[in-house]
């Protein structure tokens, strides 16, 4: 892999911050874009513009034609059984809203236990919170643990007849642990639960196969997969969607329409209400190939090196000699890392001691380093850690070791 | 006692030092935060924070012979330096004062570069509290 000539598909990436060279580790929040996926927007709007599915004329047919072949990309990038099975959306939040809202209107009733994990994004928390509010339903919440893994054995007691859905993430993004999510989706099966995998973090870094991990919910974001914003993926399995209500109303999403009743359109459709982001769709099949063309295990093995290499380099880092020293002559290290689990995807939470994070982003930013600081939308995590947040670098293809030296001179001059 | 316009000229040329290095920019900045004297600890309450900040700032003012003294903290050492420019402006003015001051020296030490648009609405929170306290007083 070269990353040189990955770095010159990324315009981005070559500009000056604060008079420094931009250094972007806030991977995990949004990803660049190259340019194949910058152009394909421009060229869609110079070239193919035209509302899809409805219209006949030459351009409605090309715009569908591509917006379609996005979906069979999708559905290749994840393994899905059928292209019908993938579903547009606006991004991982607003898929996840779509699947609390349906499912539980045809399959949550009062008494009914939801479990999802302690190291959720607030966007796997609060819908079903609302949900459990609305339906009587019970939230129940895996653990934990130090390291930052779930409590598996915790999780299991958790599950019981009354479990009718489990919402778990694939990756943490606030601490890069890859969750059994195989097992946990196995488990689930079990007392009969369905699962919905938070995959926000995980499709830019992992082999996503949803088939054989038997997910009967996938949902994901382009935009941190390299594509762009705006546009999201659930994937359902076809006997769930085909039993679960619409979500929102609206054009495309009907068969046929009268003032008595009203019948819905087959699946995909059925819950693509309206005129969704063309563009956007489209060129985020670019993005996949891109990523393909790279090969997930190719970018696995590259981040995998890089967050190695940051972690090495931060532990590292020692306090001037006074402060630091213990009485048995060890260094009390001034950086603490949070996310230390056997598995992970290449993202770092830390915090330096005796440092609010802001501050430390701030200085970082002087230096042109983008990283994410605070409590990175998961505030029951930060407070099973009892903090406040943290600073989290998050790696992607186009980073690099000699980026990572800047980095890492750059918090040892915050630190001393 | 120096005017606000006094102090805020010395603002603006303390920091017309650094240019355009940012990072020198900040650590001044915490550097003046530090130097902000203690508040007392007592008067760290839910009451005394200032809304619409990201990070905790605690401001409280009193009267004393016409004139307004602020005290003021914050968890962040960035926003403390934000705040002792504040301070530094208006602490010891009359109610008046500290009401038809224009800030001047906000855009002038490129401020909204430096913060960035989130503490901007912050910094701009800490500075409506301040003429609060200055409109109470005047009611007084």
């Amino acid at each position: 892999m070269n990353v040189e000539s990955i770095r010159k598909q990324f315009p981005i990436l070559h500009q000056e911050v604060n008079g420094k060279h931009l250094i972007y580790f806030d991977n995990a929040a949004t990803t660049q874009k190259p340019l194949v996926v910058i152009n394909a927007i421009k060229q869609y709007y110079e070239t193919d513009n035209a509302n899809i599915h409805r219209g006949i004329h030459t351009l409605a047919e090309r715009a569908t034609a591509a917006f379609e072949a996005t979906r069979y990309a999708v559905q290749k990038f994840i393994n899905a059984k059928e292209h019908a099975e993938i579903i547009f959306t606006k991004g991982t939040t607003d898929g996840i809203n779509l699947v609390a809202q349906s499912f539980s209107k045809a399959f949550i009733k009062a008494g009914d236990e939801i479990i999802i994990s302690g190291m959720e994004h607030h966007s796997n928390i609060v819908p079903w919170q609302m949900v459990c509010e609305e339906k009587g339903a019970i939230l129940k919440v895996i653990p934990v643990t130090d390291e930052g893994e779930l409590d598996i054995v915790a999780y299991d007691k958790l599950l019981s007849s009354k479990t009718k859905l489990v919402a778990c993430v694939y990756v943490s993004n606030s601490l890069g642990t890859i969750n059994p999510i195989k097992q946990i989706i196995e488990q689930a099966h079990i007392v009969g639960a369905k699962v919905l995998v938070d995959g926000a973090q995980a499709a830019s870094h992992l082999d996503i196969d949803v088939q054989e991990l038997d997910a009967d919910f996938f949902v994901f974001s382009a935009h941190k997969v390299y594509g762009p914003t705006g546009v999201g993926v659930l994937y359902g399995k076809r006997d769930l969607l085909d039993a679960m209500p619409p979500y929102q109303c609206g054009g495309e999403m009907i068969k046929e329409v009268t003032f008595e009743k009203t019948t819905y359109n087959e699946l995909p459709y059925k819950f693509e209400a309206g005129t969704p982001n063309i563009a956007d769709v489209i060129a985020f099949k670019y993005a996949i190939d891109f990523v393909n063309e790279i090969g997930k295990e190719e970018i696995r093995d590259y981040e995998n090196e890089l967050l190695n290499y940051f972690v090495v380099g931060a532990n590292c880092i020692r306090p001037m000699v006074e402060k630091g020293l213990t009485l048995n002559g060890e260094f009390n290290s001034p950086i603490r890392l949070y996310g230390t689990a056997k598995e992970k995807v290449a993202v770092q939470s830390f915090v330096i001691n005796g440092m609010h994070h802001f501050d430390a982003g701030m200085m970082l930013d002087a230096k042109g380093i983008a990283v994410r600081t605070g409590h990175h939308c998961t505030q029951p995590l930060m407070k099973r850690f009892g903090i406040e947040g943290t600073i989290r670098a998050s790696f992607a293809i186009y980073n690099t070791k000699q980026e990572i030296d800047v980095f890492v001179e750059a918090i040892n001059r915050l630190v001393n | 006692m120096n005017t606000s316009t006094d102090i805020q000229n010395e603002i603006i040329e303390n920091f017309s030092l650094f240019e355009d290095d940012m990072e020198s920019r900040l650590l001044y900045l915490m550097d003046l935060g530090k130097k902000l004297p203690p508040m007392n600890e007592a008067l760290k309450t839910e009451d005394n924070m200032v809304k619409g900040c990201q990070s905790k700032v605690w401001l409280n003012a009193r009267f004393e012979n016409g004139k307004v003294f602020f005290e003021a903290d914050s968890n962040t050492e960035i926003t403390k330096g934000l705040i002792s420019l504040l301070v530094s402006v208006w602490n010891g003015q009359s109610p008046d004062e500290i009401l038809n001051t224009e800030l001047f020296f906000i855009d002038k030490i490129g401020m909204s570069r430096m913060i960035g648009s989130q503490r901007s609405n912050g910094f701009a929170s800490m500075i409506k509290q301040m003429k609060i306290y200055a409109i109470a007083f005047k009611a007084n």
